[in-house]
């Protein structure tokens, strides 16, 4: 082991192709695990944003907002069912916003929310006519004080403050109270049109187990006039949100077949590295050395060329967060993702490596003797 | 055909090797070639022979079999009182470790590490010892004239200067046997005799035995005897 890492530290050069490649590899890694966490954070900081534990809907909505419908007799059955400690009603229009200052054709799409609990970073809801915008729009040339117009009916709402990381399947969020989001609704989606006091959806919080609460929700709506529901754990609202799975699974595809090609680099890079070594490492088997130690050099030295990259990839990942005007692509770095990526890479190196244990294991130290250098 | 068990009491006076009708075949396609013909040789604790013979007359699979490279196909071979001839690759390994110095023909040192560093790998794939080894390799370098050239690698040294250093390295573990494989081949006739009159002062110092293998009959006169190997049989 010491050997091979000597071995590094003398001949740098010997493995700077494959430093390079993996860092490369790295920084892709990174990359496209920021825009991955960028993009499904954008479309779901929303609901993740409430504070809840469960969000219900009807039945027959597919965990849609814009299909569910829930009324106050369904309402009313889930704030009985023991464990639920709080609800609170919230629906999402989705409009093209006409923003003053922009042209007649530039329009920013958003999603309006109505909701009762405020979720994090949002305050309670405001007065009638009024909305807590997204600050994402502010990219849009949204200000405090401005007044929208939303949708085909060019419904009115004022701006009166912003809040962070709300936003909806990749808009910017406005956060009215019921009954003007209702109204906005209304004359927009006349087809669709909300009577008082029903929403789309419930965000229940809960004490104890929310999954046994969840059950007992949809029980005691079963049977109820008002509608059955379907009740999912907040992270199962977020997955539902058009477009997240997909996301999530394509870009999931690209980062295993890029972690398969860091592993094959490594397996191809360590092949030739010891088919060079073969007499060297006749020359040591016949001195002693076990072919475990041998292989333990040779997979030392991909995890720290892994290592390395990983560390590089890293620099790289803070230096496109920091170095990026927000807003610009829909990247965001996370200690977590960081982490996955480096040791997702490292794993990879190490399954590279481990495919020139067979030619270790065959250098005969026999072919050290009556053979000059 | 007597085998010899190890004995600690008799390991000290044991001759360093014993090869007692040593056969080893290769199977080549259908056919069988014999590279070691019912090979019985003796070699005292500290005594040097010289190994001589052409090309293909089985010098290398003879110095394999008694270094504990390979196993002979029938006969037994005795180290140092320890009898090696049903041991698994493992123990081998093991053995060699231990027991067996090498110095390769064309030296090869391992090209990235200093003089010092060559003589230490044995004691990092060993047994490290730690200071007690870096002791080891001090001494053999200031007794084998290379203590100004530690810190030298390979390719900063000379011819004469790299054949020390491997014989440094093959003494490294102490062995009760070395194996020079044409130690004298890449040098000149006089730096030749110098290697070999070194070679002789520094066995016979340690009271080691040793198997010289060389084609150069100029040389011989440094070993105590002279074995001729042709087609695989041994003659005096």
């Amino acid at each position: 082991m010491r050997l091979a890492l000597r071995e590094m530290l003398r001949r740098p050069g010997q493995f700077m192709t494959a430093a390079v490649l993996l860092t490369l590899i790295a920084m892709l890694l990174m990359l496209l695990g920021g825009l991955l966490d960028g993009l499904i954070l954008r479309s779901t900081g929303a609901i993740r944003a409430q504070r809840a534990d469960l969000v219900v809907f009807s039945a027959t909505a597919e965990q849609s907002f814009l299909r569910s419908r829930v009324t106050p007799e369904t309402r009313a059955q889930v704030a009985a069912v023991p464990g639920v400690t709080s609800v609170g009603g919230i629906g999402v229009t989705q409009l093209g916003a006409r923003i003053p200052g922009n042209g007649p054709r530039d329009l920013a799409d958003v999603a309006l929310f109505g909701y009762q609990q405020a979720p994090d970073g949002v305050p309670a809801p405001p007065a009638d006519g009024e909305v807590w915008a997204d600050s994402i729009l502010q990219d849009n040339g949204v200000k405090q004080g401005q007044t929208l117009q939303l949708g085909p009916s060019r419904s009115k709402v004022k701006v009166v403050g912003f809040v962070d990381d709300v936003s909806y399947s990749g808009a910017g969020s406005l956060w009215a109270n019921p009954a003007t989001w209702r109204a906005v609704q209304n004359e927009n989606r006349p087809a669709s049109s909300v009577a008082p006091g029903v929403f789309q959806a419930l965000v229940v919080r809960t004490s104890g187990s929310s999954s046994s609460v969840a059950d007992a929700i949809d029980q005691a709506t079963a049977e109820s006039a008002g509608g059955a529901t379907e009740t999912v754990s907040l992270a199962a609202a977020s997955d539902a949100i058009g477009g997240v799975k997909q996301q999530r699974s394509v870009f999931n595809q690209i980062i295993g077949v890029t972690l398969v090609i860091a592993a094959v680099v490594v397996a191809l890079f360590f092949a030739l590295l010891t088919v060079e070594r073969v007499g060297l490492y006749g020359v040591l088997k016949a001195i002693g050395a076990r072919s475990r130690t041998l292989f333990a050099g040779v997979v030392a030295q991909a995890a720290v060329v892994a290592l390395t990259a990983a560390a590089v990839g890293t620099v790289f990942a803070v230096l496109l967060d920091v170095l990026l005007p927000p807003g610009a692509i829909p990247y965001q770095l996370l200690p977590s993702r960081v982490v996955i990526s480096g040791v997702s890479l490292l794993i990879a190196a190490v399954i590279g490596s481990s495919f020139s244990l067979r030619r270790v294991l065959r250098v005969d130290p026999a072919s050290a003797i009556g053979r000059a250098s | 055909m007597t085998a010899i068990s190890p004995d600690p009491v008799l390991a000290d006076t044991a001759p360093a090797l014993q090869l007692d009708s040593v056969r080893k075949v290769y199977p080549t396609g259908d056919e069988e070639v014999v590279a070691l013909d019912h090979a019985t040789l003796t070699l005292g604790t500290d005594e040097i022979i010289a190994l001589v013979g052409p090309s293909g007359s089985g010098k290398t699979t003879l110095c394999s079999i008694a270094g504990g490279i390979l196993s002979p196909t029938e006969g037994t071979v005795v180290v140092a009182g320890e009898d090696i001839t049903d041991y698994s690759q493992k123990q081998l390994t093991d053995f060699r470790r231990e027991h067996v110095g090498f110095v390769f023909q064309g030296v090869n040192l391992i090209p990235f590490l200093t003089a010092r560093e060559n003589l230490l790998v044995v004691d990092e794939i060993g047994r490290r010892t730690g200071a007690a080894g870096r002791e080891r390799a001090d001494q053999l370098l200031e007794e084998l004239g290379l203590a100004d050239r530690a810190g030298h690698m390979p390719a900063e040294l000379s011819g004469g200067q790299r054949q020390r250093v491997a014989i440094g390295r093959a003494l490294m573990n102490d062995p009760d046997l070395v194996l020079f494989d044409e130690p004298t081949s890449a040098l000149d006739t006089k730096l030749g005799e110098q290697v070999m009159d070194l070679i002789r002062n520094e066995m016979k110092s340690r009271g080691t035995a040793a198997i010289v293998v060389t084609h150069d009959e100029r040389m011989t006169h440094y070993t105590d005897r002279i074995v001729h190997i042709v087609d695989g049989v041994l003659t005096e």
